[in-house]
């Protein structure tokens, strides 16, 4: 594929929002590459579910801004149909639970195809997806299933953080030629910041230190990102330093990355919206117990959600997820800061 | 790979003949590329039971007929997504033989480099996106293979092979609607053989008759003799015709029946003998050599000709598959993801 041109580079850093890097960067994919359209629930006159594509209809047309049935099996392989005819299709699911209606589609041709048919067929599509809870949507709106895509050989699976990265992780995502799925923290679209203006394209595959620190390493990705950075704040006016690692991508993982971070902190603290058993969590504390076994002063601690379906009521939702005040208390226990009768079972 | 006589190859050839002369030589080819299947098939069979062939293998023995007669109505450049009992749309297809046969045996040498197997045949240059053993999966791949030729203005066809179980199936009813609504350039093949694995038709679907429930998503839609090589044939044309003229899909219901178990692990206790004995009065071979025969087209030697033919194919299907190489383990994860896109990609 050709490398994608950015028709409209940034004059210099500016105050944006999540969902409107989100847009420009998929405003810039239609407008570099004639095979890139978007396809999904709502994505044309509704402007997405959460807003997301609003607009490019208007610039782009129905045909390359086009409105599906709720039908996610049907669409999401059309995508992947589209994908093997030529095209570059993005498909937009609107939460990851409903992706689970897709799950054939992508587990057993997204992520198979190339493999099954001996190199033949690779599957170039973009899938994203919201993820992830903290708005009051209930059980069926709100979890955080990017792990388990996460188990699949096949597929790349990322999880954009940052204005930043909502911004120019697509591009990348495109030029790959096997599936990418990205999921969008239902949490982070209002986040408001600066993008930068020299943050060009980036490494599929990188995680990134978003905080540098000493004592000990905060390992987290999406929307616990913002909450892992809240807590080093306030581990450092403790005498704390944490260092802050965002994955950015949940397969491949960037075992060097987290790897050399925990070797020169010693503690690691995994912070994982997702269920905690048979976790993404669970995956990186293995491996660290494969790469840092002799780096490691004290055990991993995890910060997951509670093993529950997501609870409606505000006060139940915010108990069953992360806060920056668990991962405070789970990063105090890591250094033996703190007594650990409070450990998770 | 060896050079594999197509129907359509030879179909080619007979262009120079008179009408009459043409037909008869189609009839022959039609008769050809339904015993490839059927022999190719039965020789599975052998292969299977000496432990030369593993896995899941599933067979279309009496429904050859829907294969060859719908492929000849397509072009080169037209798609076809097939299923797990898919041997004879590769065939029809033009995937070699041995490149099948290879498949079968897990070679290196095979259509999917020994990774597919029986369910898994695939053959990109010859647009033949497979071997979907998921039932109904392969239907949304046709419809966004459609949408890709719509979306670029190419003028081509995707043919979408999928059993009456698909009826059953989220999958169909949510490509059927979307093929519809978008005008979308699929021609829905359902080869209806009455069974889903071992579930009657009668006893999976309120409503048996699976063309009129087609229809009722705007498709043009109707039933086919499915044993009927020439009309299948017939059919397909006119379906192809209008898909490819625009106005969108189109939906053939095949009325056909498999002669053998479902696979190689189903000992048929779901069917009454006498049904399939009734079936097998019908069976596609037997009724076009039965009417060639009636004209005198076929005589005695042509046949033993054909036989012959295809009989030699396989041979050297099974011995190239034989000698082959196996992938080399330290292959194993080769193809999980492309290598870099500038090394891949045109």
């Amino acid at each position: 594929m050709t490398a994608t041109k950015t028709p409209h580079a940034d004059p210099a850093e500016r105050k944006t929002t999540y969902r409107e890097a989100l847009r420009e960067a998929l405003r810039d994919a239609l407008r570099a590459d004639d095979r890139v359209f978007l396809m999904g629930e709502d994505v044309g006159r509704y402007g997405g579910c959460f807003g997301v594509s609003l607009g490019l209809l208007e610039e782009f047309g129905p045909d390359r801004i086009r409105d599906t049935p709720l039908s996610e099996s049907a669409f999401v392989g059309a995508g992947i149909g589209a994908a093997l005819g030529g095209l570059r299709p993005i498909v937009e699911i609107m939460t990851v639970n409903f992706s689970l209606l897709a799950l054939d589609q992508i587990l057993n041709n997204a992520a198979t195809l190339l493999h099954m048919s001996g190199g033949q067929l690779p599957v170039p599509i973009v899938i994203r997806m919201t993820t992830g809870a903290g708005r009051q949507l209930g059980a069926q709106h709100s979890h955080s299933l990017e792990g388990w895509y996460a188990h699949i050989p096949g597929l790349r699976v990322l999880a954009p953080a940052t204005i930043a990265d909502a911004r120019h992780l697509l591009a990348p995502a495109l030029a790959d030629p096997d599936p990418v799925l990205i999921f969008e923290h239902g949490g982070l679209y209002n986040t408001s910041g600066d993008l930068p203006a020299d943050a060009g394209p980036v490494g599929l595959g990188q995680a990134a230190v978003r905080r540098p620190g000493t004592d000990v390493s905060l390992i987290t990705y999406g929307g616990s990102l913002p909450k892992a950075l809240t807590a080093a704040d306030e581990l450092a006016g403790g005498g704390i330093s944490a260092e802050v690692v965002d994955l950015r991508s949940l397969r491949p993982l960037d075992d060097a990355t987290i790897s050399d971070s925990v070797a020169r902190t010693h503690h690691a603290v995994v912070v994982d919206e997702a269920w905690r058993s048979g976790s993404l969590s669970a995956e990186i504390s293995a491996r660290l117990t494969e790469h840092n076994f002799y780096d490691l002063d004290a055990p991993v601690e995890r910060v997951c959600s509670a093993e529950v379906p997501m609870p409606y009521a505000r006060r139940l939702e915010e108990a069953a997820l992360p806060q920056p005040g668990t991962i405070v208390a789970a990063a105090r226990r890591a250094v033996g800061d703190a007594p650990d009768d409070g450990r998770a079972d | 790979m060896s050079t594999t006589r197509t129907p359509r190859a030879s179909a080619s050839r007979s262009r120079s003949r008179s009408r009459p002369d043409r037909q008869a030589a189609h009839r022959r080819d039609l008769l050809h590329g339904m015993l490839r299947v059927r022999r190719f098939e039965e020789r599975c069979v052998e292969l299977y039971s000496e432990a030369r062939i593993r896995g899941f293998m599933h067979l279309c023995i009496g429904e050859e007929a829907v294969a060859v007669g719908v492929t000849e109505a397509l072009t080169a450049d037209d798609a076809v997504v097939s299923t797990y009992r898919e041997h004879g749309h590769a065939l029809a297809r033009g995937v070699p033989a041995d490149a099948v046969m290879a498949e079968m045996f897990g070679k290196v040498t095979g259509c999917s480099r020994g990774r597919g197997g029986s369910m898994h045949l695939f053959d990109a240059g010859r647009r033949f996106y497979g071997g979907n053993a998921i039932v109904g999966g392969g239907l949304p791949l046709a419809a966004g293979l459609a949408l890709a030729d719509r979306m670029t203005g190419r003028p081509r066809v995707t043919c979408c092979f999928f059993g009456d179980g698909a009826f059953a199936e989220g999958e169909f009813h949510e490509t059927a609607n979307l093929a519809a609504l978008w005008g979308l350039p699929v021609l829905f093949v359902c080869e209806n053989n009455l069974y889903a694995m071992g579930t009657a038709l009668s006893r999976h679907q309120a409503q048996t008759d699976l063309a009129l429930r087609a229809a009722a998503y705007g498709m043009v839609s109707w039933a086919v003799d499915g044993m009927d090589a020439a009309a299948v044939e017939d059919a397909a044309r006119r379906a192809v015709e209008g898909v490819r003229a625009g106005s969108g899909p189109h939906f053939l219901e095949m009325r056909t029946y498999r002669f053998r178990a479902h696979s190689m692990y189903d000992s048929d206790r779901y069917r009454d003998k006498a049904e399939i004995e009734r079936w097998r009065e019908r069976d596609p071979v037997e009724l076009l050599a039965r009417l060639m025969r009636e004209r005198g087209e076929l005589p005695d030697e042509t046949l033993t000709g054909l036989e012959d033919e295809v009989r030699a194919e396989i041979d050297d299907a099974v011995r190239a598959a034989e000698q082959a190489p196996e992938e080399p383990v330290e292959d194993l994860l080769t193809y999980v993801t492309s290598p870099p896109a500038e090394v891949n990609r045109p």
